[in-house]
């Protein structure tokens, strides 16, 4: 009776932290949104569901649920816009658990004096976006903000789907051996967007990889089923940030190899200009698989028959070795840890 | 890549990896004295496939390490009380001054802004009269030029809103202060490829002379790197020190006389405070007497308060390779690159942080 008291007190003792206030890079999902996370100011909302920490929840009756929130700046950006990326992100959080997406809420929270044609091409890219992933939106919200209170327009979507019955996603199906194949070229969102940001603009023809992934994760589970044992969207942090939390929680050492990393020569040119690890970049468009080595080549050729994955490679595989530890065999045959970020990542000085 | 591939050839390197192990007789220790460099042997690996006798010691060539702390807190200071906007390249953010660094400022809420140019800082400047806009010039000489051309654009457009907060640095004078060292065990040095291109490469002649240690101005990428370490043991084995170009494709013996003449304009050669090296003579620049206008030290008063290092940062003894930085008590225990006791341990350049990354691989795959 005595723990049953405490835990509907309301007035919980805060957890002690390192830490005073939020920044940036608690939200950058690297070490600090890990450590956030781990922090111990979440377990006031502790079960289940959420425990499992996956991109979504995995509710009864086959149900897939999850929600995202978008804060991009600029909202126009090369290959898309905020609207688009708000479906398509939630859709991928989905396709990541192995269900195929079928409602989401769609919320806006607008800056006064946001002109309403820019709004309207917004909507227009939604309503695109979803009818490209054979979603629909079925409830929302909209909420005005004074001016100087919000960045023109955050978007929140939640979405809805259900579980593919030959889906078996978990990250404790992953053993020694598995291979992990990434969908396509990395680092394209990021770069493009840092190629308008104030202060950084260059001229390139880099665009976003904003793009729903749903279709062929559901091809992928429904040729290969079990085969297919984890998914995640590489978006914050990049590759390297969903590499190092797979590894983590498996207890499983990850050996990945730069020459077999796919990525768009202008995204690795552009990279190299501003001082990035395309690692640690983020992607809007594409997905790690996690499967089973003795399907891992058929998979392959099975997605690089995809229009959204026809640069899918093989980049690594898992290993028992140094445990909990990403490492890249370079292409001139060195080697190095891949670690997680403390924060996001900052152009070097020279 | 064009011109970048060429450079990362793993047949290349494997081949150079086999001329270095072949000709090396003895153990040597060669400082590469750029981040870049440090940066570069990391990333790609290289340090795990050299032969054992080759020790490479990280250098002081990483602007963000060096940059004292009183600096850090002025530029804080900037941005908190005098409510400027406070520009700065992206990795100084990270650095801790004293008791917060410019990233946790910002959270606070100060105007800190993040520019690849300091142009953009003029620019800046132009459209906020009404404030006023800071660089903080950190580095080498190879930043130095731009960050002077923008003090010359700023006069020319008669701006009184703009200054620049310098902690602009030299390369030889650090060098000469890492050889005085009498516990450092430096025998050989790649120069910084970059620096040699705006200074070109006569200011390395006395040095080579004067310590006997042979000096390659050397490249970053693999290739670059292995050809540069290669002609340095070279010297090393056959008993020479002279002063090699290995990266002649960028660097010519007389620099980039046109960014030589804007520094010369704009700056004076003055002491300096090294974070973790301590005050080395005639080692930095400061604006000229004309430019004061342009000053920020000059212009805004420093914070009160003394900047004071950990006492547990043994950064120093690391930026001139007396120890390795796994060999101090705090590596990766106190000190990590989330909570970094000293710059070291914050820039991808930083020694620290460069062994951080390689040093799990060499314990943990062995």
């Amino acid at each position: 009776m005595e723990t049953n008291k405490k835990s509907l007190h309301w007035e919980c003792p805060m957890p002690e932290l390192d830490f005073d206030v939020i920044t940036l890079g608690h939200g950058s999902g690297g070490l600090l949104t890990n450590k956030l996370l781990d922090s111990g100011v979440f377990d006031l909302l502790s079960n289940e569901y959420l425990d499992k920490r996956h991109d979504g929840a995995f509710l009864p009756g086959g149900l897939a649920f999850t929600t995202d929130s978008f804060v991009v700046s600029p909202i126009f950006f090369p290959g898309g816009n905020i609207g688009e990326l708000a479906i398509n992100g939630t859709v991928n959080d989905l396709a990541m658990c192995g269900a195929v997406p079928k409602f989401l809420s769609l919320s806006f929270i607008i800056e006064e004096g946001l002109p309403v044609t820019r709004f309207w091409d917004i909507l227009v890219s939604i309503r695109n976006a979803c009818a490209t992933a054979g979603v629909v939106v079925v409830t929302g919200d909209t909420k005005v903000v004074e001016r100087g209170k919000g960045d023109q327009i955050f978007i929140n979507t939640t979405g809805i789907g259900y579980t593919h019955p030959k889906a078996k996603i978990d990250s404790r199906r992953i053993g020694a051996g598995d291979k992990i194949i990434l969908s396509g070229n990395l680092a394209a969102h990021g770069v493009a967007i840092l190629s308008v940001r104030e202060g950084l603009a260059f001229e390139s023809d880099i665009l976003s990889d904003t793009r729903a992934l749903n279709r062929p994760v559901e091809a992928l589970i429904e040729r290969f089923g079990e085969g297919v044992k984890l998914l995640r969207d590489p978006t914050r942090g990049g590759v390297a940030t969903a590499l190092n939390e797979i590894a983590r929680d498996t207890r499983l050492g990850t050996e990945i190899r730069e020459d077999q990393l796919p990525i768009a020569e202008q995204v690795a040119g552009a990279c190299e200009i501003l001082g990035l690890d395309p690692l640690y970049v983020a992607n809007e468009g594409i997905f790690l698989a996690w499967v089973d080595a003795s399907i891992a080549d058929e998979c392959l050729a099975f997605l690089r028959q995809t229009d959204e994955c026809a640069e899918a490679a093989c980049i690594g595989e898992m290993v028992e070795e140094h445990p909990g530890k990403v490492i890249l065999q370079s292409s001139i045959g060195g080697r190095r840890v891949v670690n997680m970020l403390p924060g996001e990542q900052l152009p070097r000085i020279c | 890549m064009k011109f970048l591939s060429e450079y990362r050839d793993p047949e290349l390197v494997r081949e150079y990896i086999r001329e270095i192990g072949k000709i090396t007789t003895r153990d040597w220790a060669i400082m590469e004295v750029c981040g870049g460099q440090t940066h570069s042997l990391v990333k790609n690996g290289i340090l795990g496939l050299l032969p054992p006798q080759i020790r490479m010691i990280h250098g002081p060539g990483c602007p963000v390490c060096v940059t004292p702390l009183h600096l850090i807190d002025h530029a804080i200071h900037l941005a908190e009380k005098e409510r400027a906007i406070l520009c700065s390249f992206g990795d100084m953010l990270r650095v801790p001054g004293s008791e917060k660094s410019l990233l946790q400022a910002k959270a606070e809420g100060a105007d800190v802004r993040i520019l690849y140019s300091p142009l953009e800082a003029v620019s800046l400047a132009k459209e906020n009269p009404t404030r006023q806009v800071v660089f903080f010039a950190v580095g080498f000489e190879t930043t130095a030029p731009a960050n002077g051309l923008s003090v010359v654009h700023a006069a020319e457009l008669g701006l009184s809103n703009y200054s620049i907060l310098t902690s602009h640095v030299l390369v030889p004078p650090a060098m000469e202060a890492v050889l005085d060292d009498e516990e450092a065990s430096i025998q050989g040095f790649l120069a910084a490829g970059h620096v040699c291109t705006v200074m070109g490469t006569a200011e390395y002649g006395p040095i080579a002379a004067k310590y006997k240690v042979p000096i390659v101005v050397t490249g970053f990428e693999p290739v670059d790197l292995l050809q540069g370490i290669l002609m340095t043991v070279r010297q090393l084995e056959e008993g020479r020190y002279e002063v090699e170009n290995q990266y002649s494709r960028v660097v010519r013996p007389e620099g980039n006389p046109g960014a030589r003449k804007v520094l010369e304009r704009v700056f004076e050669v003055k002491d300096r405070d090294w974070r973790g090296l301590g005050t080395i003579p005639m080692s930095g620049y400061e604006l000229r007497e004309e430019y004061a206008a342009f000053d920020a030290k000059r212009k805004f008063e420093a914070p009160e308060g003394k900047a004071e290092e950990s006492s547990l940062c043994m950064a120093g003894q690391v930026l001139k390779g007396i120890i390795k930085p796994q060999e101090c008590p705090q590596f990766g225990k106190a000190c990590t690159p989330s909570n970094p006791l000293g710059a070291p341990m914050v820039s991808s350049e930083g020694a620290c942080a460069a062994y951080y990354h390689f040093y799990h691989v060499m314990e943990e795959t062995k």
